[in-house]
């Protein structure tokens, strides 16, 4: 296991009352939604951020507010750490527990409670998966825009706590240009509301805060989102170049043209061959750069729009350009790209990074990323959200050699520095966790981390919340 | 992801191999979204990557299995719908049968467990037993209520609840001997009579061979065969599977010797998963691992083989059928448009039912063990194919068959039934008059 990133020294006087919060547990929840059992608590241990695992203290799994409002009253009382889990797919390792935490998933939460055409909202709990509000409201025509690659799994719980964007959300925005409310549990159990149908609620933006706060201002439970109307059409085309310096100023210059598709996202090669090779969804393989480019609208926008970037795209030396011919064609497409991380588990281990960067630097940072990686003797695929510069190298390694998985944090760690030095930030959408929680401080300054330190502390003064989490253990204020 | 066997544990080919599969997971969860049990009780524990963390830390423990373990590998029904989900091409299924042979050989399971299941592998594969014992439960049903009220007899209620109401019709289809084509002959095929489906449903394999002498091919029902040993494989019990296995081998291998066989035939897409892996689950054989991966080469699905002979096109019916892919159809063998395309091309109007990689709850003796969660998962599937509005219901698996039929008024047949009525036999006894 990898151990560079140290987690906070369990609370002694919680591990000593290991039993005692195991029967008040009991007392508050139903027999299936509590797990204690040593061997039931392995599986809990991390999240997608595999590399490191702490086992919890016990796991809730309530079914309604109620029980998260008494568990989360209870853990304030004693000073019980929180650790509040979706689906456990964070690649930033956000879910992953400590030895004197109660993990409080939301799994068991996952129904649609409401859909309100009129108002164009859904109101869920906060277990229910992201594609699951899309699936509800499809068929009529509707759909939840922001869509992480793990949309098939990941929890709108999660992504709120991450703040999650996606594919689509050049054009739509990310997480928090898409939630109207939130039913939230604050940290001593008290229940509010925040937001609502409406788009603008009276008073701070609390909802704001909120939505990217990793779980530790509070556990959300319900949320109501906005739902948006289908295109009439939309279509993913491939543009595949010689190099990805060609595709990366084409990128920039799409946007600097002023023409918004719903995404573009970016492959290098061997992301291209393992994408193709699990999805079967005919991207090129005699390029170095593919670029998927969607548009959407009324046929004619949709040709309007493709005429100009396939001409933008000429500039730059485009060297295939196909267009998706039927909507099986469209969903493999899709489907390649979504699958992309799991898919280069066929492959080899990889930890996924999540810089973003000004779209200027794109192809800058690609040489130098690759740069990086061969320093360290490691392999590299990218894939990602070239639209809005959010990058994800992927880096191979061996999970099974100890050297390896260093090396490949390290390599890690420079990217991500050389992402916040060319104008852009730590993370785009996979959030902080603990995987760039040290890291942090070459984002911010001293006074920009105590601020935000100081709005985590007017919720959760006691740091129970994820308290691992986002913020370097060294020079917080004291619990 | 990480895995930690020392050498000595890796010289166990289970082991090797589990540890190969264990090194693919990435631990991305998108396995949790499509499984039925996670879907139905939210519990990482009983979700495909909750039970690989629990077999990776059993067998990376060299542990026996334990009540905890055993809970929730119980509770997979070896759907498979993670395998169509997993992105890295993680082999759950031969990593959970692993995990069952470990648990079989490993954990003693309370009394009542231990008989009931001793009782599912004594009869089910065994015809002439099974016969006895549906008669046997038809007398039992007025118990069954007052079974299911002591939780550990609930499986006993669930079995004589699923036995047919009346005794299946009895039929001539799985009596050894050469089925002569009934046109110019252009293939010859073994067909598999198995154990439970010629005694629930003898209907469908009379279709089949009705269908096949109609096409012009040749059909082996071979003598010596029997189950194909599916059904004690999901209980973990290796031994008996491979005996079950290796009779068929034998069976089939001496037809392909005397006169040749262009495909051996399934009808029950649960037995048609199970022998394409013989070749896998007799690598380690050298008797018999060659002829266990020619026999795999050689099985089909029905759907299959009839798609390979390019049936006619007919007139459009006015009859709407919702095709009920079945895990092993869809999961296990990767079958997703034969099917349907076969049922389009007779004139049917097919119709796919929302949710339909989720499954019925059948799975072999799984709604007989687990009844609550299978109740549930039938539950959820009989409204998906209800809201299609079908007239009828066809499927390829004797096991959903059953199950969905103790659920719904809308007749479910087996695909191929209807394909031999409209093909030009006679017209299911289970359509309904219009």
């Amino acid at each position: 296991m990898a151990d560079t990133i140290s987690f906070l020294k369990p609370r002694e006087a919680v591990l000593s009352r290991r039993a005692a919060i195991i029967a008040d547990l009991t007392e508050l929840l139903p027999p299936e939604c509590l797990v204690h059992e040593a061997r039931e608590l392995v599986p809990f241990e991390t999240d997608a951020f595999v590399s490191y695992r702490r086992l919890p203290l016990a796991v809730a799994l309530p079914k309604t507010t109620a029980q998260v409002a008494a568990v989360m009253k209870y853990c304030h009382r004693y000073g019980i750490p929180v650790v509040p889990r979706g689906a456990g797919t964070s690649l930033s390792g956000g879910a992953i527990p400590q030895e004197d935490a109660v993990v409080l998933g939301l799994s068991k939460m996952s129904r649609i409670l409401e859909v309100d055409y009129a108002n164009r909202t859904a109101t869920v709990q906060a277990g229910v998966t992201n594609l699951n509000i899309s699936e509800a409201v499809g068929i009529d025509g509707f759909f939840y825009a922001p869509d992480p690659s793990s949309q098939l799994a990941c929890t709108i719980g999660g992504n709120i706590g991450m703040n999650s964007g996606g594919a689509h959300c050049l054009k739509y925005g990310v997480t928090t240009n898409n939630l109207l409310g939130v039913k939230m549990v604050l940290v001593d159990g008290t229940v509010i509301e925040l937001g609502g149908k409406h788009l603008d609620a009276a008073g701070y933006d609390l909802l704001g805060l909120v939505c990217g706060s990793e779980g530790q201002l509070g556990i959300v439970t319900e949320a109501v989102v906005r739902l948006i109307a289908k295109p009439e059409g939309a279509r993913p085309v491939l543009f595949g170049f010689d190099t990805s310096e060609h595709a990366g100023a084409c990128v920039a210059d799409i946007i600097g043209s002023g023409i918004i598709p719903v995404a573009i996202e970016f492959m290098d090669k061997p992301a291209i061959e393992i994408c193709e090779a699990f999805a079967h969804a005919g991207y090129p393989l005699d390029v170095e750069a593919l670029l998927i480019v969607e548009v959407e609208g009324s046929e004619a926008e949709m040709e309007a729009m493709l005429k100009a970037i396939v001409e933008i795209a000429g500039r730059h030396g485009v060297k295939t350009v196909r267009e998706s011919q039927s909507a099986t064609e469209a969903a493999l497409i899709w489907k390649g790209r979504k699958s992309a991380f799991g898919a280069t588990g066929r492959i080899a281990d990889y930890i996924c990074m999540d810089g973003t960067v000004p779209l200027g630097k794109l192809s800058y940072v690609l040489n130098k990323t690759s740069e990086i990686v061969d320093r360290f003797g490691l392999r590299v695929a990218n894939v990602f959200h070239a639209g809005d510069g959010n990058m994800h190298p992927l880096i191979l390694f061996n999970a099974n050699d100890p050297e390896d998985a260093a090396r490949a944090e390290e390599a890690g760690n420079e990217i991500l520095k050389l992402c916040v030095d060319a104008g852009g930030c730590l993370t785009g959408e996979h959030g902080v966790g603990i995987e760039k929680r040290d890291l942090m401080r070459h984002q911010y300054s001293e006074a920009d981390l105590n601020q935000q330190m100081a709005v985590r502390y007017a919720f959760d003064e006691g740091w129970i919340l994820n308290p691992s989490k986002v913020f370097p253990l060294d020079g917080r204020p004291a619990a | 992801m990480q895995t930690n066997f020392t050498l000595a544990q890796l010289a166990d080919p289970h082991v090797a191999e589990s540890e190969q599969i264990l090194r693919r997971c990435v631990h991305c969860g998108f396995c949790t979204a499509t499984c039925p049990t996670y879907v139905t009780l939210g519990n990482e524990l009983d979700s495909p990557r909750g039970r690989i963390y629990l077999i990776k830390d059993m067998l990376e423990n060299g542990r026996p299995a334990d009540e905890e373990v055993v809970t929730h590998i119980d509770r997979c029904l070896s759907c498979l719908a993670c395998v169509t989900t997993c992105p890295s091409g993680v082999d759950y299924m031969h990593l959970v049968d692993h995990a069952r042979i470990h648990i079989e050989n490993t954990y003693r399971r309370p009394l009542v467990d231990r008989l009931i299941r001793n009782l599912l592998a004594a009869v089910l594969p065994y015809p002439a037993r099974f016969r006895t014992a549906l008669g046997l439960a038809r007398l039992g049903r007025p118990f069954a209520p007052l079974l299911k009220r002591v939780p550990a007899l609930r499986p006993l209620g669930a079995m004589l609840d699923l036995a047919p109401k009346s005794a299946p019709k009895v039929s001539d289809s799985a009596s050894p001997g050469i089925r002569a084509p009934g046109a110019e002959k252009r293939g010859r095929v073994a067909i598999l009579s198995g154990c439970a489906q010629p005694v629930l449903d003898p209907g469908i394999n009379d279709a089949t061979l009705r269908l096949l002498a109609r096409f012009g091919v040749e059909v082996v029902v071979p003598e010596g065969e029997g189950c194909c040993g599916a059904l004690v494989h999901h209980m973990g019990r290796e031994e008996q599977a491979l005996d079950f296995a290796r009779r068929n081998i034998d069976v089939w291998t001496r037809e392909i010797d005397n006169g040749g066989l262009d495909a051996i035939i399934i009808t029950a897409s649960g037995c048609g998963t199970t022998i394409k892996d013989y070749g896998h689950m007799l690598r380690l054989d050298p008797a018999y691992a060659d002829k266990a991966a020619r026999i795999s080469s050689l099985a089909r699905d029905i759907t299959e083989y009839l798609s390979t002979l390019d049936l006619p096109r007919l007139e459009p019916k006015r009859l709407n059928v919702a095709y009920h892919s079945a895990c092993s159809m869809q999961h296990g063998q990767k079958i997703t448009m034969a099917p349907k395309n076969l049922l389009k091309a007779a004139g049917f109007t097919v119709r796919d039912p929302g949710e339909g990689h989720l499954c019925c709850g059948s799975a072999g003796t799984y709604n007989i063990l687990q009844p609550e969660i299978s109740e549930q998962l039938k539950a959820r599937k009989v409204r998906n194919i209800e809201a299609t509005k079908a007239d009828v219901i066809a499927t390829g698996n004797i096991g959903c068959i059953t199950q969905i039929a103790s659920g719904t008024t809308i007749p479910i047949l087996h695909t191929v039934e209807l394909l031999d009525w409209a093909y030009g036999g006679p017209k299911p006894e289970k359509i309904p008059a219009r």
